[in-house]
């Protein structure tokens, strides 16, 4: 048994750390909040530079054919300083996507440049009925002369108004479980009868779209996979996402807590650091316990992932659910303890809040994995 | 990262779990583990001929160097040993302080004298060792402590007072931190005695728990002699050389709660399954499911942060964070645990053992109480946030 990261993890740690503190400062966010994009074109290419955006794709797509719990460490750090831009949607749903299920073809001509930083992709998967189940996909895929007609409203689609392409999930069929009949889409973002809007959210470094499917008609050769047979690829690309997810949540948690450390420490009040009442140690002592097992649990959900282990799902399910809780509960600690200041726009406590907040509810909040725990292990 | 065991340590997991199977006393465990019926004194030779089976057939001491009775191996085999004994429902070891405790700080401390003397007869179970750190006025405050020996030649003589002391009343052999030196600053003026119980001049007071059990004790001292070579590490270093070793033992024992857990989760998860309410199961309650499925999650937690801190030790890296969140955790969890038992229970949660209608003879109740000293036992939930807050994060002490 080896529960630890290698030393070329290590090295990778050290790497990103050093490079997202440089590239990425909470200056560089604030400035993303605003810009619509969320990232900047020489950022993006260094992210390529770095072998970043292909780390999990396989050598002959250009990727470095590294594995999951190398991504973790990575996630991790991207975490930390709460990387705007499109990564997540362009590298762990869009491109996972056509990696998992895309036909050759698809894949030479996606993830290569994916890789290289030359496009962007995105999963357009929930709808306003905000379901994260197979039965929430209720936009319609009709087969019609040269192709397929695409009918419906996406929400919550991560970074569609700068992605290249769209990998849509459409319901094809109405099969006897709702997991038989949704079929994947590869389309381009520009393409006839689609409309993309950035929505307003509160956690502004993590872009969110609408996107009208107005009949929208693609070829035979966008078809991603097989027909009716999209749900099972595509939840395990949601699951390996989740898990990234997971990562990336635990970087931010972690970062929390030193922030807030360094305060009680040099904070005082009543003539003492804070850090010394009990008060306020037991509550980041709190803290520390959550972010351990925060990343014990994602740790163990990754390998699981990368094993293709039977129980990477309930793996997956265990770590979201725990993760979700841990970030929230201690990013609000974090502003607890920060008293005012860290209730103020100017203190970097809130672009964690509300990263938290909003990765929280991503992919199934803890109540929904708890049930998905259930059903698991046969509850 | 990789969570498979090597295929020397599978041997030696597939080996102990044929001896258990071979060897476990069935009857006698599901007597023994659920308590009360099997008289005290029964009770107590049985485990002592279970612990000396298991140390002849080389499942004990499997950390400690060899030449002092030990089987030269790592933690891992020792996590595996604590998981496979808790698989099979094996009756726990009663030399477990001795085991835990006295023979590693022994090894950690003593004269080649007292490591040739001590451990492997706590080993064996030729000896039992009980833990004389507690007083009235001194459990998490544990520097607060009273108890003094003054020297008197080649002899240091013990007067004062010890409580919450488990398996005194059968115990052969006392850890004893005693004052030596008044005028010291609180730390500084113990030191750690290896203590015969058997000497004149101790008395031994079993206290009923909240459970109605007494397996703890009080342990008066008047003029008891301990001779100077029992002294373990140093005069006045006692402070150190009891905390030193608590965290390593700590995390091994670990595995063995962690499994122990489970097995109580997956009990808990039957009688939810057989539980009717609101006509259906309890499991199809969804606050019961919920609850259940965190219970689930946080024992696996549990597990996984486990097994962080023992690949640190393995690589002979010293234990990080990791580390510390154990106590704090398991026992969160197992009163939690406990608490959903009588949640599900209902009303019946009321009937204890002696009632036809209690559930399971009572078993829960009796669990449940007795979680309750989870948090208080071994330091305090309290002391372990100080000490995170402190060690680990490296707070200021208030």
């Amino acid at each position: 048994m080896d529960f630890g990261f290698s030393e070329e993890q290590e090295m990778l740690r050290a790497t990103a750390r050093k490079f997202l503190e440089n590239e990425c400062p909470s200056t560089f966010v604030r400035r993303m909040l605003d810009d619509p994009t969320g990232t900047t074109p020489e950022l993006w290419q260094k992210l390529a530079e770095q072998g970043w955006l292909g780390l999990v794709y396989p050598e002959g797509y250009g990727g470095a054919g590294l594995g999951f719990v190398d991504l973790t460490v990575l996630m991790e750090e991207m975490g930390r300083v709460v990387l705007p831009g499109p990564y997540f949607s362009t590298v762990l749903l869009g491109g996972l996507v056509i990696l998992e299920a895309g036909s050759e073809a698809q894949k030479k001509e996606w993830l290569p440049r994916i890789s290289s930083g030359q496009a962007r992709a995105t999963l357009a998967w929930t709808e306003p009925n905000a379901r994260w189940d197979a039965e929430g996909i209720t936009v319609s895929g009709k087969p019609a002369p040269g192709g397929t007609v695409l009918s419906g409203t996406k929400l919550f689609v991560q970074d569609a108004h700068t992605a290249d392409a769209l990998v849509v999930a459409a319901r094809t069929a109405d099969g006897r479980r709702a997991d038989d009949g949704v079929s994947l889409f590869l389309v381009p973002r520009t393409a006839r009868g689609i409309e993309v809007k950035l929505l307003p959210t509160m956690d502004q470094t993590r872009k969110l779209c609408e996107v009208m499917l107005n009949e929208a008609v693609v070829g035979p050769e966008a078809l991603v996979g097989e027909w009716d047979k999209g749900w099972s690829p595509l939840a395990r690309v949601i699951d390996r996402a989740t898990v990234a997810l997971c990562a990336e949540m635990c970087g931010g948690a972690q970062k929390v807590l030193e922030m807030t450390t360094e305060y009680a420490k040099i904070r005082v009040a009543f003539g003492k650091p804070i850090g010394s009442y009990q008060g306020v140690k037991h509550k980041l002592a709190d803290m520390l316990v959550d972010v351990e097992n925060a990343k014990s649990i994602t740790y163990y959900a990754a390998w699981a992932v990368d094993e293709g282990a039977a129980e990477a799902p309930l793996a997956v399910a265990m770590a979201k659910a725990y993760v979700s809780d841990a970030y929230r509960k201690v990013a609000a600690a974090g502003i607890q303890l920060h008293g005012g200041i860290g209730f103020t726009w100017e203190h970097d406590m809130h672009l964690y809040f509300k990263r938290a907040k909003g990765s929280e509810f991503t992919f199934g909040d803890a109540t929904y994995h708890r049930e998905r725990v259930a059903q698991l292990i046969q509850l | 990262m990789d969570l498979k065991p090597t295929a020397e340590q599978q041997a030696f997991r597939d080996r102990l779990r044929t001896w258990l199977r071979q060897n476990l006393p069935r009857e006698w465990t599901s007597r023994v583990v659920s308590g009360p019926d099997v008289p005290r004194s029964e009770a107590y030779l049985f485990l002592r001929e279970w612990q000396r089976k298991l140390y002849e057939a080389g499942f004990l001491g499997l950390t400690w160097p060899k030449e002092y009775g030990g089987r030269g191996l790592t933690f891992m085999e020792e996590l595996i040993l604590h998981e496979e004994m808790a698989l099979a429902k094996a009756p726990p070891i009663l030399n477990l302080l001795g085991i835990g405790m006295a023979g590693p700080t022994i090894i950690a401390y003593g004269t080649e004298a007292q490591k040739k003397r001590y451990p492997s007869k706590i080993l064996s179970c030729e000896e039992i060792w009980c833990q004389g750190y507690s007083e009235p006025n001194a459990g998490s405050d544990l520097a607060s402590l009273q108890t003094r020996a003054v020297q008197d030649g080649d002899h240091f003589v013990v007067n004062g007072q010890k409580v919450w002391t488990s398996v005194a009343q059968a115990a052969d052999w006392m850890m004893l931190l005693a004052r030596t030196d008044p005028d010291a600053e609180k730390h500084k003026g113990i030191t750690y005695f290896l203590l015969d119980m058997h000497s004149p001049g101790i008395t031994v007071r079993p206290l009923r728990q909240i459970t109605g059990d007494a397996e703890f004790n009080e342990v008066f001292f008047e003029n008891v002699r301990v001779p100077a070579e029992n002294i373990l590490g140093g005069l006045n270093n006692g402070w150190q050389v009891g905390i030193t070793t608590l965290m390593y033992e700590r995390l091994a024992l670990g595995f063995g709660l962690q499994v122990r857990l489970r097995i109580a989760l997956d009990a808990l998860v039957e009688l939810a399954k057989r539980t009717k309410r609101n006509g259906g199961t309890a499991t199809q309650d969804p606050i019961v499911r919920q609850k259940l499925a965190q219970l689930w999650i946080d024992t696996e937690v549990f597990k996984y942060t486990g097994a962080r801190a023992v690949t640190k030790l393995l690589k002979g890296e010293l234990p990080g964070p990791e580390a510390s969140t154990g106590k704090i955790w398991w026992c969160e969890t197992h009163q939690r645990l406990q608490d959903l038992a009588m949640e599900i229970l209902g009303p019946y949660h009321q009937l204890v053992r002696g009632s036809d209608w209690a559930v399971e003879q009572g078993i829960w109740q009796h669990t449940f109480l007795r979680s309750r000293a989870n948090s208080v036992e071994g330091g305090t939930t309290e002391i372990q946030r100080n000490i995170i807050g402190e060690r680990v994060l490296g707070l200021p002490k208030g």
